[in-house]
């Protein structure tokens, strides 16, 4: 195979590696924080991008952008207060068979709303075309969601590293018995990673309605990827799943780039399965007590 | 007198309870007779075939609608239980409740291949009439045909010879490079190899054959090799929500080289939407094909509905309405009886130009099929019209048996 086809088959890798990057960023965030297993991912992913196709007339396509993923992060506080404040506390199981359930309600009520059949939505105009970079042709769309997705990774590094609030997040992960001890309540901060976690499969689920068929289940192959993106990357680690999100997303092109395209879903979980083999706790998991 | 002479008090009391409970009795029997005629309707409802269910279910109930406003069939009323066939084992599973515990006359319904012919199992094992209105594999109608297995969906090779008609017309064929991305089951397999041979045959190279898993979803990986290869023709062999997300990818990545396939339903074309939706592709039926019949249909669908039927809707409606006629020309719902008729050429109204019959050897129903040729964005009015249909693809005075030519699923034998 030529050169340049291999290289920007890999580029395109580690671009794709963005999308599951935002799905599996707020994945791990609500698990490390609450100890949710959160099934229902996907399904905010699904809300997101019929966000998009319902708030694009009024607000335009930037707009859905910016208000869809603050809305569906106002749902997921709805359902931190209602649901998952109730399970965090007892056996994750519990909270598992809660999300699956939430996850069937969830597509089951956008069946109901927006009919089963999927919804065609585009790129807007000014996104439309393609930027040649030598022998790389990529699409312009594709570009701008890779910038949106840089931004917000980036934020939210911040907030967690270099704020009052991503200190006391990053403490509650490991240690959320001494933070009460010094007076302070995790309630808050849960509904707000909830809110962010679940806003950020929001916005995955806006930038891929113009690319992917919108449709209620959309979100359940984007879940099984972002889980297999965790457990990769290692839980409580940022940048475990950050790296893991674009090995994954070069695995697969590479599958696709070696004639194995076939291959190409299946090489993650083996991935998952040698990174498992030989790092129980994932590329760069952290340890944390509670969980062990 | 002997008679009543002979006999007590009891045994008269008890022959005139007997009796009397005979007379009670006789109405429910009679009603009983007069009763709905109970059909079985299995499709998946969930998954990424399950958008194409619910228009199944959607065509399912106009036919009962519209066939009980005529009388019902030989005067009963049709009644059809709908389930979610979900995967083979559980299309399998409730088969088999429907014909035991439900006693349905027939079923019809399916898309998924695989799940069409675990149905077709246990039909053949049951001895109940099943119509496979969805499932396009060719061996089902080869090597895996069933005796109780009818097909009013077309087959694989009706597509690809409908559709390679097109391309040979268009002189994209000969000595020119084919890009085949491939969904990866049976349906894809049975389309590649079926595809393979049509290039064979008329000499045209595949330079791609991606396989697709079903529930892949993004393909950028894939047009970059399709860029890199400067096929001539990119023809998909993917199904369901796959074509949609191809199309809108392919528009993504600008790439304008002819683009078809070799199978398709409308709903990919109006989900991808006009900016989307290019390329020229087979259709068994659409809402454009201009008889009156046709156009009939469309309207009371669209009354009822809302939107057009798509051609999965017209395709549970027609073999519902295929089995109404079956069952009232044999006065019943005798499966042997069902299948003699259904094998003896007996031709059936379709909405299209001619009518269909099924094929008794391998129990494809033989009908005319069109190609659909995607509007320019600037041309299109609406979301649905999206595209313009062209007549039959065999001319008038072609037999249908064209169609079925070169079919790449083995031979059917029905078991005796």
């Amino acid at each position: 195979m030529e050169t340049a086809l291999f290289l920007s088959q890999l580029l395109n890798g580690l671009l794709d590696g963005f999308y599951y990057l935002l799905i599996a960023l707020g994945l791990s965030l609500i698990f490390s924080l609450g100890g949710i297993i959160n099934l229902a991912h996907g399904a905010f992913f699904a809300v997101g991008a019929y966000m998009a196709i319902v708030l694009a007339p009024h607000v335009g396509f930037f707009g859905a952008v910016i208000v869809g993923p603050i809305l569906v992060g106002a749902l997921g506080i709805v359902v931190e207060r209602l649901l998952f404040k109730r399970f965090y506390r007892i056996d994750p199981l519990y909270s598992l068979l809660l999300t699956f359930g939430l996850a069937m309600v969830l597509e089951q009520t956008l069946r109901l709303i927006f009919g089963s059949a999927p919804l065609a939505f585009n790129i807007p105009d000014v996104l439309r075309g393609q930027v040649f970079m030598g022998e790389f042709i990529y699409s312009r769309y594709r570009i701008f969601t890779i910038v949106v997705a840089v931004v917000v990774v980036a934020a939210l590094w911040w907030l967690l590293n270099r704020t009052a609030f991503g200190r006391i997040v990053r403490a509650g992960i490991q240690n959320p018995d001494i933070l009460a001890t010094l007076g302070i309540s995790l309630r808050p901060y849960l509904s707000a990673v909830a809110a962010i976690g679940i806003g950020l499969a929001g916005l995955a689920g806006v930038l891929m309605a113009p690319i992917h068929p919108v449709h209620p289940a959309m979100g359940i192959e984007v879940l099984v990827a972002a889980f297999v993106v965790v457990v990769i990357g290692g839980l409580g680690s940022f940048w475990g799943v950050v790296l893991a999100a674009m090995l994954v997303g070069v695995v697969k092109g590479f599958m696709v780039a070696i004639d194995l395209s076939s291959w190409s879903l299946a090489s993650i979980y083996l991935l998952m399965f040698v990174v498992l083999l030989v790092r129980p706790r994932g590329l760069m998991g952290e340890r944390i007590t509670r969980f062990e | 007198m002997t008679f009543i002479r002979n006999m007590n008090r009891r045994a008269v009391l008890r022959t005139g309870g007997a009796m009397a409970l005979g007379t009670l009795a006789a109405p429910t029997i009679l009603r009983a007779q007069e009763g709905p005629i109970v059909l079985g309707h299995l499709t998946p409802r969930t998954g990424f075939l399950g958008p194409l269910g619910d228009y199944a279910v959607m065509g399912v109930d106009l036919a009962v609608e519209h066939i009980n406003a005529e009388g019902g069939i030989m005067g009963r009323d049709l009644q059809v239980l709908k389930e979610d066939s979900v995967n083979p084992q559980t299309a399998s599973t409730k088969a088999e409740r429907m014909i035991e515990r439900d006693g349905v006359a027939a079923i019809t319904g399916e898309i998924s291949s695989a799940s069409t012919l675990a149905i077709g199992q246990v039909a053949e094992r049951t001895g109940t009439v099943f119509v496979n209105t969805g499932g396009n594999s060719d061996t089902l109608r080869g090597s895996d045909c069933k005796r109780h297995m009818f097909h009013v969906e077309t087959q694989n090779a009706m597509y690809l010879n409908g559709e390679g008609l097109h391309f040979l017309n268009a002189d994209l064929v000969e000595g020119k490079k084919w890009y085949l991305p491939t969904a990866d089951y049976a349906f894809g397999h049975d389309l590649l190899n079926g595809a393979r041979a049509f290039l064979d045959r008329n000499g045209g190279e595949i330079v791609g054959d991606d396989l697709v898993a079903t529930d892949a979803t993004d393909f950028s990986a894939i047009m970059l090799k399709i860029r890199s290869a400067q096929p001539d023709v990119v023809a998909l062999n993917l199904a369901g929500t796959q074509i949609t997300g191809f199309l809108k990818q392919y528009g993504e990545f600008g790439l304008d080289y002819p683009i078809g396939g070799f199978g398709f339903d409308t709903q990919s074309a109006w989900a991808a939407g006009p900016q989307n939706f290019s390329g020229t592709w087979p259709s068994v039926w659409n809402h454009l094909i201009d008889t009156e019949e046709s156009q009939a249909f469309a309207k009371a669908f669209a009354d009822k509905y809302g939107k057009p039927p798509e051609n999965q809707a017209w395709s549970d409606y027609t073999a519902l309405r295929i089995m109404a006629k079956a069952m009232t020309e044999i006065g019943g719902t005798d499966a042997d009886a069902l299948i003699e008729y259904l094998e003896s050429g007996a031709t059936f109204d379709l909405m299209k130009s001619r009518p269909g019959y099924f094929n008794p050897d391998s129990h494809q129903l033989l009908q005319d099929i069109y190609a659909i040729t995607a509007l320019p964005e600037a041309e299109v009015e609406n979301e649905w019209d999206i595209f313009t249909t062209s007549g039959p693809v065999l001319g008038a005075d072609q037999p249908l048996e064209v169609l079925i030519e070169d079919a790449v699923g083995g031979t059917c034998t029905f078991a005796a």
